[in-house]
């Protein structure tokens, strides 16, 4: 009944990330048969995109190139049956190379880049396969417990088929020794870590260029066809 | 072949330029705003509330999404083969860091039953730094009291729960606003779904 598989998902609360003692549920999530209203969810294609959305190096420019390290992130969105889903859009956000977010909230003592946002968007191709171009993001301190670090991350948001669907995460750098010390990593159940570590990848790399990283993603859910009602 | 499932984390602290970045004044376009997009003025309505978490503190950086059927109850997406209001996008996203209450506030339409059984709702997504998954609830209201009663999901919930899916009607300024306080934990927790 539930799309989500909860052994590969963390718990809303656990004790290293101190932020959710108060935020997460308490009780029992209430199971919920699957009706039209979950069978159903927001549909936004290819028409959402401007021009560049996909290019972070590129849809925020101001006075020259963006800093950093230049990137390839590429992948696939599959269903829980391992089939592609196509058209599907991805949202993504990300400090810059200084480890650095444009927010108001962010105070970290690092550079902003003028001509780097950190926010970019994409529509999965038929073959489920999506492709960014961005900046390596820096690693920068929060303020979970003493000198907490939090490891070079994208953060990803997709709408997959239908709200059942609906996930949104975070890829990490393969060989990361942040990771190990990392309480919102490290909250994921401890097999299912590594499905959020991209892996180096030549084939995505562009030679000459930008060394890419590939980040294939699962949704919860099985794909379900259209009711013929 | 099966898949194992990608795990979910937290949106963070710095959603706003990736999720809602109009918003929060970010030059870029954003997909979905506060007013669900092919509504008509004369059915609007606002749907607006906070979310607190187990201290009773409102939460300042949460986003909020809103899906939905029109008032006809009919969704806008393939698996609904009803329908064909084509200009009703039935979602809306908001982040709660904008107001100066620290909100969330929708311009919307009540919707229609979207089949035979279920009363009138809108399905909530919750997101927030401080949670690694996202929460699912459902408002429902409280001017559906015969539908309610009948309706399956509200009817599995413990009696002494279900009123925290019911929104609370209010007139102001000549329109009617549906409001709706999410408690993340508490002795008012909101139902959350495991969907």
């Amino acid at each position: 009944m539930s799309a989500r598989d909860w052994d590969s998902h963390p718990p809303y609360i656990h004790e290293g990330y101190k932020s959710t003692a108060l935020r997460g549920p308490t009780k029992p999530l209430v199971p919920l048969p699957h009706t039209l209203s979950e069978r159903t969810g927001p549909v936004y294609g290819h028409e959402c995109l401007g021009p560049d959305d996909a290019d972070l190096t590129l849809n925020s420019r101001k006075t020259g190139e963006p800093l950093g390290e230049r990137i390839v992130v590429s992948g696939r969105v599959l269903d829980g049956n391992g089939k592609p889903v196509p058209d599907t859009l991805l949202e993504i956000w990300q400090a810059n190379a200084s480890g650095r977010y444009n927010h108001a909230v962010d105070q970290h003592d690092a550079p902003l880049d003028p001509n780097f946002l950190g926010a970019g968007r994409c529509v999965t191709d038929a073959d489920g396969v999506y492709r960014f171009h961005t900046i390596k993001p820096g690693a920068y301190p929060w303020g979970n417990h003493p000198n907490a670090w939090r490891p070079n991350h994208i953060h990803f948001s997709l709408f997959g088929p239908t709200i059942a669907s609906r996930l949104v995460t975070q890829m990490y750098f393969p060989g990361d020794p942040l990771l190990a010390l990392d309480p919102i990593f490290r909250g994921v159940p401890e097999g299912a870590r590594d499905r959020l570590v991209s892996s180096l990848d030549l084939g995505v790399t562009e030679p000459d260029f930008a060394l890419g990283y590939r980040f294939d993603i699962v949704l919860a859910g099985r794909g379900e066809t259209p009711m013929e009602d | 072949m099966s898949s194992k499932q990608t795990p979910s984390q937290t949106v963070g602290p710095f959603f706003a330029y990736g999720m809602t970045p109009e918003q929060y004044g970010y030059d870029f376009a954003s997909i979905a705003g506060a007013t669900v997009e092919g509504i008509e003025d004369s059915a609007a309505v606002t749907v607006e509330g906070h979310v607190f978490d187990g201290a009773g503190t409102v939460i300042g950086d949460a986003v909020i999404e809103i899906w939905q059927a029109d008032t006809e109850g009919r969704y806008n997406h393939p698996n609904d083969q009803r329908s064909s209001n084509q200009a009703f996008k039935g979602f809306a996203r908001w982040g709660t860091g904008t107001d100066p209450e620290n909100r969330f506030v929708f311009r919307t339409v009540k919707p229609g039953p979207v089949d035979s059984e279920q009363a009138p709702h809108i399905n909530v997504i919750v997101f927030m730094r401080g949670m690694p998954n996202h929460a699912y609830t459902r408002l429902y209201f409280p001017d559906e009291v015969v539908a309610n009663a009948k309706d399956p999901v509200l009817m599995s919930i413990p009696e002494e729960r279900r009123g925290t899916l019911l929104a609370e009607k209010i007139e102001r300024d000549g329109g009617v606003v549906y409001r709706f306080d999410i408690h993340m934990q508490g002795a008012a927790e909101t139902v959350f779904f495991d969907v």
